[in-house]
């Protein structure tokens, strides 16, 4: 599956001055009226990049955008151009590919009606991995890193879907692992996560920031804070100004819309 | 301060006029049924023997048993179930998951619903036009089958339809974002979980299918034959169409005879039912979510 991948990607990530991800000028319809217009910004390699904004901002059209999810949406239309370690996704032969490509986590976290061990192992296997031995292994390390396996260990044949909440999220971030993503994509996951939980999960992204680069979409801006090395900030279907972290928070802001926000303000 | 109202008091009458209403009318279902098996029971119970389920029928049929009948039947059930469950399946899996909205899955459902109104009668006639004639199959297994798989078509696609509409769309939104494929997605994640409810279609189909009887008239059952089905091509007896013919059209027969072809009928239907009730719960304890 990797050796496959990386050929239709056409690279193998070490051209570290170009972005990740070059989105121009996006702009993404349902129907008539534009969800978000106009976005042009860049994802680097190994950054942690927070997309913040209020309700209805486009943030979750952005990601879906991103991994080409526009194809199984009904009526959504993006135009403009975004490209993947520097190749146009819009003219890609295998989106599978690059899906696969893109670990996403969702904002109530999906446990599908598998047991614990076929949710994670899922990804390779639709990949093609036949080898019990080598899932073992997938499936160990995975949860491992998303600080579920203690928890899990002893019943990885019960369902997935029976698990907590915070434990359902965390293996859907074990079960995004196991794509070997380059890029992980998390949508608001702490909205059905208790606070510890949530705390958990930064610490985990803490350290995955240094093997990928995380996009992440919160509505939460202390947690952009905690976590984005750089942060885009979305309103209404625009970008509003993206900018370092730091920047951001401590007033250094370009639009006086982004400091009210990050203020409490409004939103 | 809780004392009752007069308004409080016509309220609670009402309410209990309303319960017991609704309660005789959901006890009122049951009698129907009670009824019917009661009556077969009584009058049929002492028809039922090793003879008559394993036998030949003897005497101009007014004698023996209902053996090659009852092996017609399972037969056509089975034939019509080969061509109709996968029919069916594949049908509602395009349209549920593949096709979007649009002009030409209206047309198909129209369709659908419209074969689903269709009386059992004409269906019979156009298995006599396109299997028998116009096919060659003549009158046999395949084209009563055939006649049969066309006519329960509906309900299979419909139950299917229904049950993948019930495996939420997150399941598949999650296995779309990790590259999988429509079918990868489907065969993974929506197929398992839509399995009890495909199997509930089928249970309607099965029990619908047994009791036909004006679709296999002219297609491939037959009056009487001393002789068992040896393969799809043969004519067959079946035990719904028996039961017709030993209580209108032969004279001289024992009172208890029909009611016994009704009971073994019935009987067919309730095993074959309750079987695949218990397949059903068995799945949707293994899959929750």
């Amino acid at each position: 599956m990797v050796s496959a991948a990386t050929a239709v990607m056409g690279g193998n990530g070490t051209e570290s001055a170009a972005p990740k991800i070059a989105v121009r000028d996006v702009t993404i319809r349902y129907g008539g009226t534009p969800a978000l217009s106009g976005v042009s910004l860049d994802v680097r390699e190994h950054e942690v990049f927070g997309i913040i904004g209020p309700a209805n901002a486009g943030k979750t059209s952005f990601l879906k955008a991103l991994n080409r999810m526009d194809m199984f949406t009904d009526g959504m239309k993006v135009e403009g151009s975004i490209e993947f370690n520097g190749r146009p996704i819009d003219r890609l032969r295998n989106v599978y590919a690059l899906r696969s490509r893109i670990g996403v986590v969702f904002p109530l976290p999906v446990g599908l009606p598998l047991t614990i061990y076929e949710n994670v192992a899922l990804a390779p296997r639709l990949g093609g991995m036949r080898n019990k031995a080598e899932l073992d292994d997938i499936v160990e390390r995975c949860l491992i890193r998303a600080a579920l396996w203690d928890e899990v260990k002893d019943r990885l044949n019960s369902l997935g879907s029976l698990l907590s909440g915070g434990q359902q999220q965390r293996l859907t971030i074990a079960r995004a692992l196991s794509q070997q993503p380059d890029v992980l994509m998390l949508d608001e996951f702490s909205i059905a996560v208790d606070p510890v939980t949530t705390m958990r999960i930064e610490d985990v992204l803490k350290e995955l920031k240094h093997e990928l680069t995380i996009i992440l979409v919160t509505n939460l801006v202390q947690q952009a804070q905690r976590l984005a090395d750089r942060t885009a900030f979305f309103l209404e279907g625009e970008c509003v100004e993206v900018g370092k972290t730091s920047d951001l928070f401590e007033g250094r802001v370009q639009d006086s819309r982004t400091g009210d926000y990050i203020e409490g303000k409004f939103g | 301060m809780f004392q009752a109202s007069e308004l409080n008091l016509r309220n609670k009458r009402t309410e209990s006029l309303y319960r017991t209403l609704f309660l005789v009318m959901t006890l009122l279902l049951i009698l129907p049924v009670l009824l019917i098996m009661g009556t077969l029971i009584m009058k049929g119970a002492s028809a039922i023997s090793w003879e008559f389920l394993f036998g030949y029928p003897k005497d101009g049929m007014t004698a023996g048993g209902i053996f090659p009948a009852l092996v017609g039947t399972i037969w056509l059930v089975s034939v019509a179930l080969l061509v109709s469950v996968p029919l069916g399946v594949a049908a509602a899996i395009y349209l549920n998951e593949y096709a979007g909205e649009n002009w030409f899955t209206r047309i198909i459902n129209l369709a659908i619903i419209n074969l689903a109104g269709v009386p059992s009668i004409v269906h019979a006639l156009f298995g006599v036009g396109a299997f028998v004639i116009f096919f060659g199959f003549g009158t046999s297994i395949l084209a009563a089958s055939l006649t049969l798989a066309i006519m329960t078509l509906p309900v299979v696609i419909v139950s299917t339809r229904e049950s993948l509409r019930a495996v939420p769309m997150a399941f598949r939104e999650a296995c779309w974002n990790m590259g999988a494929t429509r079918w990868q997605t489907i065969r993974r994640v929506v197929l398992p979980n839509a399995v009890p409810g495909i199997l509930t279609g089928v249970i309607l189909e099965v029990s619908r299918t047994t009791g036909e009887t004006a679709p296999i008239m002219f297609t491939g059952a037959a009056f009487f034959l001393p002789f068992l089905p040896e393969s799809v091509f043969d004519q067959t007896m079946a035990l719904s169409l028996h039961l017709f013919v030993v209580s209108t059209q032969v004279p001289n027969v024992p009172d208890n005879l029909p009611y016994g072809v009704a009971l073994v009928l019935i009987g067919m239907v309730l095993l074959m039912n309750s079987l695949s009730i218990a397949l059903r719960m068995y799945l949707r304890g293994k899959k929750k979510w």
